[in-house]
């Protein structure tokens, strides 16, 4: 069957393959999305497995989605609307709790309740912390520089960055590169002593990693999980309205209305090269669809060793694809239950239930956790993100009931022996009795749990080895290393091809970011004008 | 004429010595303090690969003839050993090995101008600091060439798990390279920055030539004494004497006061400015950045006199006096690691030993200086895991103990004066490192007390026995006081 030409194919419509594709197609190309499954969004999806209840069964909240590219592709007007959620809590297990408000008075005044001390030093943590996000969050949109380029380009991003590092002070220039490369568990030690509130605040630092929190380089895995924004509130997390699935939905709007064509069960089997210059893909049904560039979304083990031939590829980079660090860590359980549990730890009408939740009252209880992990088994102990986001979203389960979405640190991509559904139940039973541990009432309301262990994550949704931020986020992995060393500005070795996914600059957590760069790219090699966004900038 | 500067170090371990060496062959007045009845600190426990360096040597013209090179062999669990010598090891990666050997020796080197210099300010930074950027820059674009310094910016942050996977597949020979890149450290071959550790120490390799402890240190006390250093043992310094915001001398736990122009310290960074110098003397941020640095030790050593020279089956008796690694795969040391994590002794440690006639020196990670149970009461546990572990390779061991001597951090930090009894006087991780090292604001030798200098592993580049803390500690002095 003979297809029309298209200016570019993109592999998987999840939310950054749908990102990149609303800009090319904003920039008048003639773009193709093909996706495997019959539904889009990748991660970034909301299915309803129990009639009434729409799980954000992968990724589940929002901070990091880039404003910018909310704005540049008008993603309001095509039904996305973010809805701010508050604060968080942890639940110690003498009984006590502590609740991180957003309210920064009563935060302060709750700290105070475990440790004066804490309570002082948090001051100077949080606008230490704000430092190193603004100083973060201006690299997000801008292609990593290459190290071992002499362009004009590369010399002009390293002294861009130069600059910018270089309006901190001497002092603080050190303590962020201590920042960089410090764990969190030491980093917090120079603000905080007591127990509860140091495993509080390390938990956003292991989320999705291979690391613990004893593991250099987890305290910039906080920033990953501290610097995304709600309205312009830094720090600030919130829910996608109709589940995390709105987000796929608003960008498909927005490409579709920019005169994109959206083709899903539509599998590739192979991108096509001919000569060093990519001609397009090769459907697993036979088709074959010509374009002048095809960019995959895929993550960077998949797209070269799935997706291209060997001989069409540098040994060096199969090499690189193969050692690709990308190994899972979490799990998921989506559950529909029948009421809201009760929490009797928390005062009467908290709003804490509102936010994040977690069970994990120390350090070593989330260092433990991460050593099971090491040894290729669920945690024991497991450190969990509890969230109820039917309390502010009542279209996401039936009137009255309401959804659970509760992520689970750490789950082995494969433990000892393969996985086998009694080995996923156990895995979800470890989970809920966790929590039943602190709600009585919550094993009675159980309608209906989905339980996700890498292995399941990576099944459907193609992320290898269920590692949601589609490659670890460790230095050697990072900026200009991210994918590889050489391949960090999106460009894949044969001529028209490229890599928008998460596994490439600035890496996970539904930014967009990296579509958005890959499409800047593009459009420069087409010489097409620039219509991806700036940086805002500090406000 | 005027007369000559004076200067005091404290501490003469082999740092403190060689500092003195190098200030006094420039005209110097200088004077060794030693708390302890010898000179030599923490050299003491060493027992195999003496590496300062190549430079040093030649500057202070110290000739050590040393033994044989000693060669490191893994103790298989099967009876089958890895012996490393060099580029070399044994068995089917053979030549892997070889090209990792000279890929990361060449990493290793490219370090070189921060190894061998001042770490340079970030900011405000002198010419010396702009030479020493220029050179390391050349050296990892040129020296290394494109590729391998893409290579060496990805490894760089990496752990040595992680790499060594990449790259090998017999267990036995990861576990002993692993072993390589965490000893000495509380860190585990899962902890990010362990490559560095390894690399930092492929620096120093100088082909594990065997000098014994007792040798270098007279050697260095010969140095310096031909250099006209004054070295006085016995000589415990109490407190730092600071005048007008400058460091004018020190006290002695007699009460005697001694004065100098400049006052260098050897002692790590907490002691010489929690202890000696009092925080009374710093500001308040520079005071709590001090008190901060990881220096928990997490490694002991047990010497063992035995009745009889042990057998190991599947070793040449001839082959006892290399250095013997135990440390059989990557997941083992880790698990050992884990232990430590939580203040307990591992029940399954990781060890590397020499044989001196029947008296067996061991190294075994990982005991915590903080231990929960107290070394008083866990002490015997430990010796037992130890020896436990050890029965597997060498049956009969065991029977064959004489003492069993332990020392653990605890025991050397109370013997050497060093808290936390860390070997390297503070963890070597990127945020302890370079121009972080023990903490900015005092990573270039000097201190924010005028007069007062580091020169000891917690200066940069850091420990293991390489002197080089005290040398560029000297040749910063010698430029700037």
């Amino acid at each position: 069957m003979a297809q029309p030409n298209y200016d570019a194919i993109i592999i998987g419509a999840g939310h950054n393959g749908l990102t990149n594709a609303a800009f090319l197609a904003k920039a008048g190309l003639d773009v193709l999305v093909l996706e495997k499954n019959d539904h889009i969004g990748g991660a970034t999806v909301s299915r309803e497995l129990e009639p009434g209840w729409f799980y954000s069964n992968c990724s589940y909240v929002c901070s990091l989605f880039r404003p910018e590219i909310y704005q540049a592709l008008d993603l309001g007007r095509h039904g996305l609307e973010i809805v701010p959620l508050q604060g968080s809590v942890t639940f110690s297990q003498n009984g006590d709790y502590f609740g991180s408000y957003h309210q920064s008075d009563i935060k302060r005044r709750e700290i105070a309740r475990h440790s004066q001390r804490d309570a002082d030093a948090a001051i100077r943590f949080d606008a230490d912390l704000m430092k190193w996000c603004r100083l973060i969050r201006g690299m997000l949109l801008r292609t990593p520089p290459d190290p071992g380029s002499f362009k004009a380009r590369d010399a002009f991003e390293f002294a861009f960055l130069l600059k910018k590092f270089y309006e901190l002070s001497e002092a603080q220039l050190y303590e962020f590169i201590r920042f960089f490369t410090m764990s969190i568990a030491d980093y917090l030690a120079e603000y905080f002593e007591n127990d509860l509130i140091l495993a509080h605040f390390s938990g956003g630092s292991i989320i999705g990693t291979g690391l613990g929190v004893y593991s250099p380089g987890t305290a910039y895995v906080l920033l990953h999980h501290a610097m995304g924004d709600v309205d312009g509130n830094v720090g600030s997390w919130g829910f996608a309205r109709g589940g995390m699935g709105s987000v796929a939905a608003a960008l498909a709007s927005a490409f579709q209305s920019l005169g994109g064509t959206l083709q899903d069960s539509a599998t590739v089997a192979k991108i096509n090269v001919n000569d060093g210059i990519t001609t397009g893909v090769t459907l697993t049904n036979g088709d074959v669809i010509d374009a002048k560039c095809v960019v995959s979304n895929l993550d960077a083990k998949r797209t070269f060793l799935n997706l291209m031939e060997e001989k069409d590829l540098p040994p060096k980079l199969v090499e690189r694809a193969k050692t690709f660090k990308i190994r899972g860590s979490s799990g998921k359980l989506n559950i529909a239950l029948d009421g809201m549990p009760e929490f009797p730890a928390l005062p009467k009408g908290s709003p804490l239930t509102l936010g994040h939740m977690h069970f994990s009252d120390t350090l070593e209880r989330l260092e433990r956790a991460y050593d099971d992990w090491k040894d290729d088994r669920w945690s024991e102990d497991p450190y969990v993100d509890l969230l109820v986001p039917s309390q502010y979203d009542p279209t996401v389960a039936p009137p009255g009931k309401h959804m659970m979405s509760v992520f689970v640190q750490y789950c082995p991509v494969e433990p000892d022996g393969g996985w086998t559904s009694e080995k996923r139940d156990a895995f979800g039973k470890t989970v809920i009795d966790q929590i039943a541990d602190y709600s009585p009432n919550f094993k009675d309301l159980l309608v209906h749990t989905e339980v996700r262990t890498p292995n399941e994550i990576e099944n459907e949704v193609g992320l290898t080895g269920g590692n949601i931020f589609q490659g670890e986020l460790t230095l050697d992995q990072l900026l200009f290393n991210r994918p590889f060393p050489g391949y960090a500005q999106y460009r894949g070795p044969a001529q028209g091809m490229y890599m928008c996914g998460s596994s490439n600059h600035p890496g996970g957590g539904v930014m967009g970011a990296p579509g958005a760069n890959a499409a800047r790219e593009i459009l420069r090699d087409l010489k097409k004008p620039d219509v991806t966004p700036q940086d805002f900038g500090d406000d | 004429m005027t007369k000559a500067r004076s200067a005091i170090i404290i501490g003469g371990g082999h740092n403190g010595l060689i500092c003195a060496a190098y200030l006094a062959r420039k005209g110097l007045k200088v004077e060794v303090l030693e708390a302890r009845n010898t000179l030599g600190g923490g050299l003491a426990l060493t027992s195999s690969h003496m590496s300062l360096h190549a430079s040093i040597l030649k500057d202070l013209k110290i000739k050590l003839t040393s033994q044989a090179p000693v060669k490191t062999i893994a103790l298989g669990p099967d009876g089958e050993h890895l012996c490393f010598s060099g580029n070399t090891v044994d068995g089917p990666e053979a030549a892997r090995y070889a090209a990792f050997r000279e890929e990361y020796l060449a990493y290793a080197k490219a370090l070189g101008p921060l190894m061998l210099n001042t770490p340079p300010r970030l900011k405000d930074f002198d010419r010396a600091d702009a030479m020493t950027f220029g050179k390391l820059g050349w050296a990892l674009r040129f020296g290394l060439g494109e590729e391998a310094m893409r290579e060496f910016l990805r490894v760089a942050g990496m752990n040595v798990y992680d790499v060594l996977e990449e790259r090998f597949s017999a267990p036995l020979l990861k576990g002993a390279l692993a072993y390589d890149a965490i000893i000495g450290c509380h860190v585990g071959p899962r902890t990010p920055n362990t490559v560095l550790n390894f690399l930092m120490r492929l620096f120093h390799d100088s082909g594990q030539q065997r000098v014994s402890a007792a040798a270098t240190t007279s050697a260095l006390e010969e140095a310096a004494g031909k250099a006209g250093v004054t070295m006085k043992c016995g000589a415990k310094v109490a407190s730092i004497l600071v005048q007008s915001d400058k460091a004018v001398g020190v006290t002695l736990d007699t009460g005697e006061a001694l004065r100098a122009d400049i006052i260098v310290s050897n002692a790590d960074a907490k002691t010489t400015f929690l202890d000696l110098l009092g925080t009374r003397h710093l500001d308040a941020l520079f005071a709590h950045r001090i008190s901060k640095p990881r220096t928990d030790g997490d490694v002991a050593r047990l010497r063992l006199s035995l009745k009889a020279r042990p057998t190991v089956p599947g070793l040449p008796d001839s082959d006892l006096s290399q250095r013997l690694v135990i440390a059989p795969d990557m997941r083992t040391v880790e698990r050992a690691f884990n232990a430590s994590k939580y203040g307990e002794y591992s029940k399954e440690p990781v060890m590397d030993m020499m044989l001196d006639g029947r008296t067996l020196s061991i190294n075994a990670a990982y005991a915590p200086l903080k231990l929960k149970e107290g070394w008083e009461a866990g002490a015997e546990g430990f010796k037992a895991a130890v020896l436990t572990v050890l029965e597997r390779y060498a049956p009969g061991l065991s029977a064959s103990v004489e003492t069993a001597e332990l020392m653990t951090p605890a025991d050397m930090a109370e013997a050497f004066g060093n808290a936390g009894g860390h070997w390297h006087h503070g963890e070597m991780a990127i945020d302890q490192a370079f121009m972080m090292r023990p903490v900015h604001g005092t990573a270039q030798y000097e201190t924010p007390v005028a007069g007062l200098y580091l020169c000891g592993a917690a200066a940069h580049p850091g420990g293991d026995i390489t002197g080089l803390p005290g040398r560029n500690a000297a040749k910063r002095i010698l430029r700037t006081a």
